[in-house]
């Protein structure tokens, strides 16, 4: 036992443990100070404190790595943490101080007592900090790269409603850019929705599509190609005088796709091509 | 030999439905019966049920294609009917217009494109031809 490599380990651990009550309530401060009053002293604390007892209890046991089993329950706590932080719309660094503060205020706590640490002994446990801080920060971004990709499969679901505007008639209106990963998912749920309300007319709404380029008009034109070879006509209505001007400067050509300005002009034009006539009733509103 | 696809007459129309996937074989064999039976019936439309195939490569485009020119040859309009979402998007991918053959959702809505033609035609056949216009490969066998 004696000769173990990692006693310094234990004496930053006796160390810890004999100024746990001061080295917690400045560490506590910090975390407060610089969560700019987002989050309270008792919850930090609440939150930190298991933290440096599972420390303590880990460097205790001789462990100089983070790496080392005896950290794991340090290394949960730390995930956990980071998490929260990171739903919560927390910067990286202002996760990140919270495992640094602890540095500075072990370093203060070590200057006033003198001599009773050696430097190497101290420098083990900033690198057991630095490595403590590189978890923080992995959960923190992995947990941020989750909300990412979440948000962008619910914008994939949310931006494609293919609504019924007449007996025969489906309408997409389109909102946001077009890219091809949309237009797979534009293109499938129209021509679903094509065969099971068994319409033969459909029209894609651009309105509220900021720009269309050559990538964008290829795209519109699949989805126009795979609906004729169903079976449907498609009109393209919502086109604006800029987004005009731009598919004539780009030299896109249309063929004999329909295309409208207006959505109400589309529909006019679909329920004229199936057969309805629209005129005012003699009945005074 | 066991394998064909049956063509059924229903009035003017001949109904083709593809019920398993179509190899080669078979479909060269369906277009040769097709043939004979447009021939043999004076059938004026042919209504092509794709419903049931998953997979229409570019050989079946192509025989869709061939088949609805030869029927034209033969003074017969043909439709293609449901093909699937999925069908569709893969031929579109590959840039299989299919820009010959007509499509309809299902084989209702086909019977009625196929009226409406049948009323067109007979209009124009009583006229001097007009409706021909549209379709460069009837006329061309009416001219030849």
């Amino acid at each position: 036992m004696v000769l173990k490599t990692n006693t310094g380990n234990e004496r930053m651990a006796e160390f810890l443990r004999a100024g746990r009550e001061r080295i917690s309530r400045e560490w506590v401060a910090a975390v407060t100070k610089s969560s700019k009053g987002r989050i309270s002293t008792a919850e930090t604390e609440r939150e930190l404190l298991p933290m440096l007892d599972a420390l303590i209890e880990a460097a205790r046991l001789g462990a100089d790595e983070s790496s080392n089993p005896c950290f794991d329950e340090l290394r949960a706590m730390l995930g956990e943490y980071s998490r929260t932080r990171a739903r919560n719309g927390f910067s990286p660094s202002e996760t990140a101080v919270a495992v640094f503060a602890l540095r500075d205020t072990v370093l203060s706590a070590v200057g006033e007592a003198g001599e009773t640490i050696p430097y190497a002994d101290f420098a083990a446990f900033s690198h057991l900090i630095d490595d403590l801080g590189l978890v923080t920060f992995e959960t923190f971004a992995e947990t941020r790269e989750r909300i990412i990709a979440n948000q962008t499969e619910q914008l994939l679901e949310l931006s494609t409603p293919v609504v019924k505007l007449w007996e025969g008639v489906v309408a997409v209106p389109l909102v946001g850019t077009l890219d091809s990963a949309r237009t797979q998912v534009v293109m499938e749920s129209l021509l679903t929705a094509l065969v099971s309300t068994g319409s033969a007319h459909a029209i894609i709404d651009i309105t509220g599509v900021p720009a269309v380029d050559t990538q964008v008009a290829q795209h519109l034109l699949k989805t126009v190609v795979a609906a004729r070879l169903m079976g449907a006509e498609v009109i393209i209505s919502g086109i604006r005088p800029q987004i005009a001007q731009t598919i004539v400067a780009l030299g896109i050509e249309f063929g004999d796709i329909a295309t409208k300005a207006s959505l109400a002009d589309a529909l006019r034009t679909t329920l004229s091509r199936s057969g309805f006539e629209i005129r005012k009733g003699d009945r005074k509103a | 030999m066991s394998n064909r696809i049956p063509i059924v007459k229903v009035g003017d129309v001949l109904l083709v439905s593809i019920q398993t996937d179509l190899g080669d074989d078979t479909a060269i064999a369906l277009q040769e019966d097709l043939s004979n039976r447009i021939v043999e019936t004076g059938a004026k439309g042919v209504i092509i049920d794709i419903s049931a195939l998953e997979i229409v490569d570019s050989f079946i485009g192509r025989m869709l294609s061939v088949t609805a020119s030869m029927a034209h040859v033969l003074d017969a309009d043909t439709v293609v009917v449901g093909m699937r979402p999925a069908v569709a998007i893969t031929l579109a991918e590959l840039g299989l217009y299919l820009e010959k053959v007509r499509t309809a959702l299902n084989a209702e809505m086909a019977f009625d494109l196929l009226a409406r033609r049948f009323a067109e035609r007979g209009e124009g056949a009583s006229a001097d031809g007009t409706g021909a216009g549209e379709e460069p490969l009837a006329a061309a066998a009416e001219s030849a």
